[in-house]
């Protein structure tokens, strides 16, 4: 049986992988982020999973205005790297699972969740920025990934509360998966930021460190914050953090804290990484 | 034909990107995102207007693209994945747009950055700003 063992939340800050991609890690800038990000490094190279099922969102660049999925799943045997108007990042492309991705179609929709599917789609800095962030540079990505998109751009995201559900959806599917693979699932985005409008730069550091805690400890609860409060609080952007809320429903009642970190700024964001493992 | 007035639009200094913002900034997106290819980059600055007519957008959102008005452009539809598109045309970061529509010059806004951000205090409504 496949299963689901641990939770990955990170942001993923786009200068994050320019700072990798460019040799910048070691600037006082950027080097206390590596730093922190660290220990989470080492927990993915010791843990070896088979799969990453990594929930992000795509920022205009596989899906432009034509279509706007609310949910959808990347169903290819390989996803290209998308040149989001600065040329391709210099990583592999990354490999995905299409019999499991096939799989988590049909136990989703059946449980209606109605996901989009996707069957050739170009991957951004969304996913690519958490997986340089866990598994450094590689010349193939040791992991095969099952993407899935959330529309944040465009008001309204999917409330809190139906991610925890999609979340919880994905972990009924996967363990009824019949082949001994051990999965990880990334909520990415988020913490606070706002890259838009004259109260661009909007940290809230309290808003964000309750939120790792209600992670762990209250998940019910951060699944009834309206859309409002991220908007306000947190900031126009900062409505990603829905997205960890699926990789929290992935994981079941209770939860093991393994490490988290924070750390302000990332360009204009707060930047947040926590694992989880299943209980 | 209106609609009531949503809670976030009491939010200062933000033009949330929702479905009727979405709706007006469709092809001023569509241009946005043609600045993907590196063909299209060159085109448009090699003649903006020229270019910008091939989109059917207002000449409103025309003249706010020359004249980089980053703030005009999210009030008319614009979102800034797309519009930092835009910055990256120029060779500019997503910083540096930032700041622009902050008002301030790009290290002053690195320089709040590094300083722990913008404090959410003073910038939840409209109203207690007496806006």
């Amino acid at each position: 049986m496949a299963r689901i063992i641990a939770g990955v939340g990170t942001s993923h800050t786009p200068a994050i992988g320019a700072a990798v991609d460019n040799g910048r890690t070691h600037e006082p800038y950027w080097a206390p982020l590596f730093k922190g990000y660290e220990p989470s490094k080492k927990w993915m190279a010791e843990t070896k999973p088979d799969v990453a099922i990594i929930v992000y969102n795509d920022h205009v660049n596989a899906f432009d205005f034509k279509i706007i999925p609310t949910f959808a799943i990347g169903c290819a045997e390989e996803f290209p790297i998308a040149d989001e108007g600065w040329g391709q990042r210099p990583v592999p492309p990354v490999k995905g699972y299409p019999e499991l991705a096939a799989h988590l179609v049909q136990s989703l929709v059946l449980d209606e969740f109605d996901i989009t599917i996707v069957n050739e789609m170009q991957v951004d800095h969304g996913l690519t920025v958490p997986m340089t962030l866990m598994w450094g540079q590689p010349k193939e990505w040791p992991v095969r990934v099952i993407p899935i998109a959330v529309n944040v751009i465009q008001y309204p995201a999917p409330t809190g509360n139906r991610c925890y559900n999609l979340g919880k959806a994905i972990r009924k599917a996967v363990e009824s998966w019949d082949e001994d693979l051990r999965v990880v699932v990334f909520g990415t985005g988020g913490m606070s930021h706002q890259i838009q409008g004259p109260r661009a730069g909007l940290i809230n550091k309290e808003f964000d460190k309750a939120f790792l805690d209600g992670l762990t400890q209250d998940p019910e609860r951060l699944a009834q914050i309206p859309p409002i409060e991220y908007l306000r609080e947190a900031g126009a952007e900062a409505i990603e953090l829905v997205m960890w809320l699926i990789m929290r429903g992935a994981l079941g009642d209770n939860v093991k804290e393994v490490y988290r970190f924070y750390h302000v700024p990332a360009s204009s964001t707060g930047v947040g990484n926590i694992i989880l493992e299943a209980g | 034909m209106s609609k009531k007035k949503e809670e976030y639009e009491d939010i200062p200094g933000t033009w949330v990107f929702d479905a009727q913002r979405a709706r007006k900034g469709y092809h001023l997106n569509a241009f946005l995102y043609s600045l993907m290819k590196p063909e299209n980059r060159e085109e448009f600055l090699a003649d903006e207007r020229k270019y910008l007519m091939k989109f059917p957008m207002t000449e409103e959102q025309r003249e706010a693209v020359i004249a980089r008005d980053w703030n005009r452009l999210l009030e008319l539809g614009g979102v800034s994945y797309a519009l930092a598109k835009l910055a990256f045309t120029d060779k500019k970061s997503y910083q540096y747009m930032a700041s622009q529509m902050v008002g301030v010059t790009e290290q002053e806004y690195v320089n709040m950055m590094l300083a722990g951000g913008r404090s959410p205090d003073g910038w939840r409504s409209k109203s207690e700003r007496g806006e």
